[in-house]
């Protein structure tokens, strides 16, 4: 089949980008999204033009590094998959298909569709971690865990950070990505101690990086491909608002020790 | 140590702990808590004063006896007035903070972009909430301090107590000026639809159990404050309360 497609073509991060219209005259329903831009890359590079850049890694949905948006949508219209599961059997014969990269302040774009996520990284480093010791590994069932708290855990453990929902929101907030990691450890013992630490922290560091706030509106929830529920960004506003309120002065408490 | 310094040090412990007990506001989360509270304030008002409005079915007697009543105590009265001007504006600068940041969130929009999960009104709080601002400007000038009222009568004229039945049926008997309330309540009714849950869900509070059911509320408050509010210029227009 044939499908027309107006590609987001950007040279740096400072340049000037548009929307390039591409044909693809040979499109197996059997290809995935990406393999369709492989094939593109190859005419383009057989025509000594620049190739479409855009991220990938896995190609099995679970690594988090691919993701634009088509026709205004993260990730495509798919619901709970990301762009290298996306198959080309879900689209017809003559589609024109929009891709832009995601678009928000705190993702510059580096080339075409792909964007800078350094941002979720220091994020993380705000607060997305236990500080444990290491050495031999624990026994198995000596920290006693509810099944409902493991559970949720994973599931919000289950974000692999590829930035959709922060593409999706019209405030291009990080909240569904942030609130996923501030669940999956807080949810945990091991998460515990750091538990109002990590929400202070990774919740300033988001308004740091400039994304916006949540309008609860659930766009992010319905583009996210491992289909985060936004029941952890209350989750998150009610860590940070107990940690926000409660709050002591180093050296007000611990005089025993 | 100096009594200058000792003093300039105690001013600056005094505003590290004023900024520590405002601290939670500084961050995104913090500003949605107080639109939260000050929207629950408000969607509490709209209801009681939906319900005391709908007297006005019960005749002018009991209309403007209520009116009466609420001047009569003045506690009430001007209590309610400060608590609820103050969350107005409370979440007017929280709102007018929070959107300049998402503004600057996304500085190049898509150039296409399909909503994939998000309701019509959730996505136009923006919109509905500047101009419901601007209602209520008009709404204070219209029956509450009768400014912008062509026609507006006292029952009390020595004491300043409005006639609110005689105000109303007058108000709304121009079709125009109810076009406006009528307008005005379908904005409020998009506002209440999203804003109502949300507010639980921006101060932490979200359960499968009860969520669901809240949006639910959320939805049956916000058609009630559209049908209950508009039938009373649509009847005046249509001669049933004169």
């Amino acid at each position: 089949m044939k499908i027309i497609l107006h590609v987001w073509r950007q040279k740096g991060r400072d340049a000037e980008g548009k929307l390039v219209r591409y044909e693809c005259p040979n499109v197996s329903e059997h290809m995935s999204f990406l393999e369709m831009l492989d094939v593109l890359n190859e005419d383009l590079t057989a025509r000594g033009e620049d190739p479409v850049a855009f991220e990938h890694d896995c190609r099995e949905g679970i690594c988090g590094c691919c993701g634009f948006v088509i026709n205004g949508v993260a990730h495509g219209p798919m619901p709970g998959t990301t762009v290298c599961q996306l198959h080309m059997r879900h689209f017809k014969d003559g589609d024109e298909l929009y891709l832009e990269p995601w678009r928000a302040m705190a993702f510059p774009v580096l080339k075409d569709l792909m964007v800078d996520r350094g941002a979720f990284d220091r994020i993380i480093a705000a607060g997305g971690y236990v500080s444990v010791s290491t050495g031999a590994p624990p026994d198995g069932n000596a920290l006693p865990v509810p099944k409902s708290d493991a559970e949720r855990a994973m599931d919000a453990a289950q974000c692999i950070g590829c930035g959709a929902c922060v593409a999706a929101c019209p405030n291009a907030s990080a909240s569904l990505f942030t609130s996923a990691k501030v669940s999956h450890l807080g949810l945990l013992p091991q998460g515990q101690p750091e538990r109002h630490e990590r929400a202070l922290g990774m919740v300033r560091q988001m308004a740091i990086e400039g994304f916006g706030a949540c309008g609860n509106i659930g766009e992010c929830e319905a583009v996210c491909p491992k289909r985060i529920s936004i029941e952890n960004i209350a989750r998150m506003h009610r860590d940070y608002l107990c940690a926000a309120f409660g709050e002591r002065p180093h050296g007000e408490t611990g005089s025993a020790g | 140590m100096s009594v200058g310094s000792a003093a300039r040090s105690a001013a600056g412990a005094r505003s590290a702990e004023t900024s520590k007990l405002l601290g939670f506001y500084h961050s995104p989360v913090g500003k949605k808590a107080v639109m939260a509270v000050t929207g629950l304030i408000g969607a509490g008002f709209v209801i009681g004063h939906m319900l005391g409005n709908l007297q006005v079915f019960l005749g002018p007697e009991v209309m403007n006896a209520y009116g009466m009543k609420l001047h009569e105590t003045p506690p009430l009265l001007y209590g309610a007035r400060t608590v609820l001007l103050i969350a107005v504006a409370l979440h007017i600068i929280a709102a007018v903070q929070l959107t300049r940041m998402n503004v600057q969130a996304r500085p190049k929009g898509y150039a296409k972009w399909t909503p994939a999960g998000s309701s019509y009104a959730s996505r136009t709080m923006r919109v509905s909430g500047p101009l419901l601002a601007l209602f209520i400007v008009y709404h204070l000038l219209h029956f509450t301090s009768g400014v912008a009222h062509p026609n507006f009568r006292y029952q009390d004229a020595l004491h300043k107590v409005p006639a609110p039945y005689e105000n109303v049926v007058a108000g709304f008997a121009n079709p125009v000026v109810s076009l406006v309330y009528i307008v005005a309540m379908i904005l409020l009714m998009l506002h209440i639809h999203h804003g109502a849950w949300s507010l639980f869900q921006s101060l932490g509070l979200n359960h499968p159990r009860y969520t669901p059911a809240l949006r639910s509320l959320a939805r049956a408050a916000s058609y009630a404050l559209l049908i209950g509010n508009c039938a009373i210029p649509l009847a005046v227009l249509a001669g049933v309360v004169k």
